[in-house]
């Protein structure tokens, strides 16, 4: 689903990335580590045609409605409340029912109670609750995870799991820093230096 | 064709209900323009012609718009939501549309008031004048909009917009005034027309190569 060849990215005279080969067959889950600064979050950017290489071939077979891309900032409007930003969300994808929709995903995500409340008022963990969400909403078919953990506690770390579990048919590239909590599902590794 | 407006209006009410709930920009535009026509109104030496009065209209509604566009994209730049919406499946002018629909209801709140405020201060309002005003509404949010969200991509951002803007907003003051004291508004008003439309065709083809690399 995912072809890249000695991909490159530079942001002017500074390297990124350089000289980057990934293969991601459908249905595969592959997991992008490497310290900070390595080029995880542009390589997830490049696949989901948020910024252009500058060298090298990539490759996404995926339109852009069937990817779920999870970001660092959780992608949501501070002043909409949390059932608001997921509509907003459901309308421009189109999601069919989409009200159930966003209410069980808030659910799922154990949300729901706060779906009236500003996710300005959000905590960290809450916040990246909502985000993931978000990437979930419209049934995504390419995951683009960037430190899906990131700011979870222990209970939103099991939800998460169980969603990944429950997608096992979804492609899914993973930017994180913590390969092992997802070592299980891993199909494939990438690291970058 | 309906898709395409179901997103244009899911798009420019999000930014509306923003604007209701965080009261950022449009409090800013009243206060700024009905403060500018108060100290033109007292700088402005008794018995100043038609065309300098309404000229300082024109200059007070440029800048009230400069003010409402260098926030128009305060939200998506803060916390990198232009990348959410540039993921959805909508086609990216609709970004753009909705955004300007936005950009122009609060310019045109601002006026409400502002217009109003110019006829206490300094002479009553004509039709040609309020015709004007709304056609350079539609010009001043179209390109202000593109501006927008080309400035917010930068790091120099308040400095790009004015930069940017103001050279393509001289046209608009021409035309405005022209038609509000000019012997022949209707060719000015025309003028104002084709601004709107060459601006808003350049600004709904471009926006796509704006917002992605």
């Amino acid at each position: 689903m995912i072809t890249a060849r000695k991909l490159s990215r530079r942001f002017g005279d500074k390297r990124v990335l350089e000289g980057v080969d990934l293969d991601v067959p459908r249905g595969g889950f592959v997991l992008v580590t490497g310290p900070n600064g390595s080029g995880k979050t542009t390589l997830l950017r490049l696949c989901a045609g948020l910024a252009a290489p500058s060298g090298g071939e990539l490759e996404v077979n995926a339109p852009r409605e069937t990817i779920g891309f999870l970001a660092h900032e959780p992608l949501v409007y501070r002043e909409l409340t949390a059932l608001e930003n997921l509509d907003l969300y459901g309308r421009l994808y189109r999601i069919p029912e989409r009200r159930e929709r966003c209410g069980a995903m808030l659910e799922r995500f154990g949300l729901w109670d706060a779906r009236n409340e500003r996710a300005g008022t959000f905590s960290r963990g809450m916040l990246q609750r909502l985000a993931l969400c978000r990437t979930f909403l419209h049934e995504p078919d390419l995951l683009l995870l960037d430190e899906p953990f990131d700011g979870l506690d222990a209970e939103g770390a099991e939800l998460l799991q169980q969603e990944l579990v429950a997608r096992s048919r979804c492609t899914a590239l993973v930017a994180t820093h913590d390969p092992d909590a997802l070592a299980a599902r891993a199909t494939g590794r990438l690291a970058l230096a | 064709m309906s898709r395409y407006a179901a997103d244009v209006t899911a798009l420019a009410r999000k930014d509306l209900l923003l604007e209701l709930r965080s009261r950022d920009t449009l409090p800013a535009m009243l206060l700024f323009v009905v403060s500018a026509l108060a100290v033109f109104h007292f700088a402005l030496p008794s018995g100043s012609s038609a065309r300098a009065e309404t000229g300082l209209l024109w200059i007070a509604i440029v800048f009230t718009a400069l003010l409402g566009l260098t926030r128009a994209f305060s939200a998506e730049r803060e916390q990198g939501l232009l990348d959410g919406l540039v993921l959805a499946p909508c086609d990216r002018s609709a970004i753009w549309l909705g955004k300007t629909i936005g950009v122009t209801a609060f310019l045109v709140l601002a006026e409400i008031v502002a217009l109003p405020a110019f006829a206490l201060f300094f002479h009553p309002l004509s039709w040609e004048l309020v015709a004007a005003v709304a056609l350079a509404d539609l010009g001043i949010a179209a390109i202000g909009t593109l501006l927008a969200a080309i400035a917010a991509a930068s790091r120099a951002r308040e400095l790009l917009l004015p930069l940017l803007f103001l050279p393509l907003a001289i046209p608009v003051v021409i035309g405005g005034v022209g038609a509000s004291v000019g012997s022949n508004p209707a060719s000015f008003l025309g003028f104002l027309g084709l601004y709107d439309a060459v601006f808003a065709i350049l600004s709904w083809a471009s926006f796509e190569y704006v917002v992605t690399e």
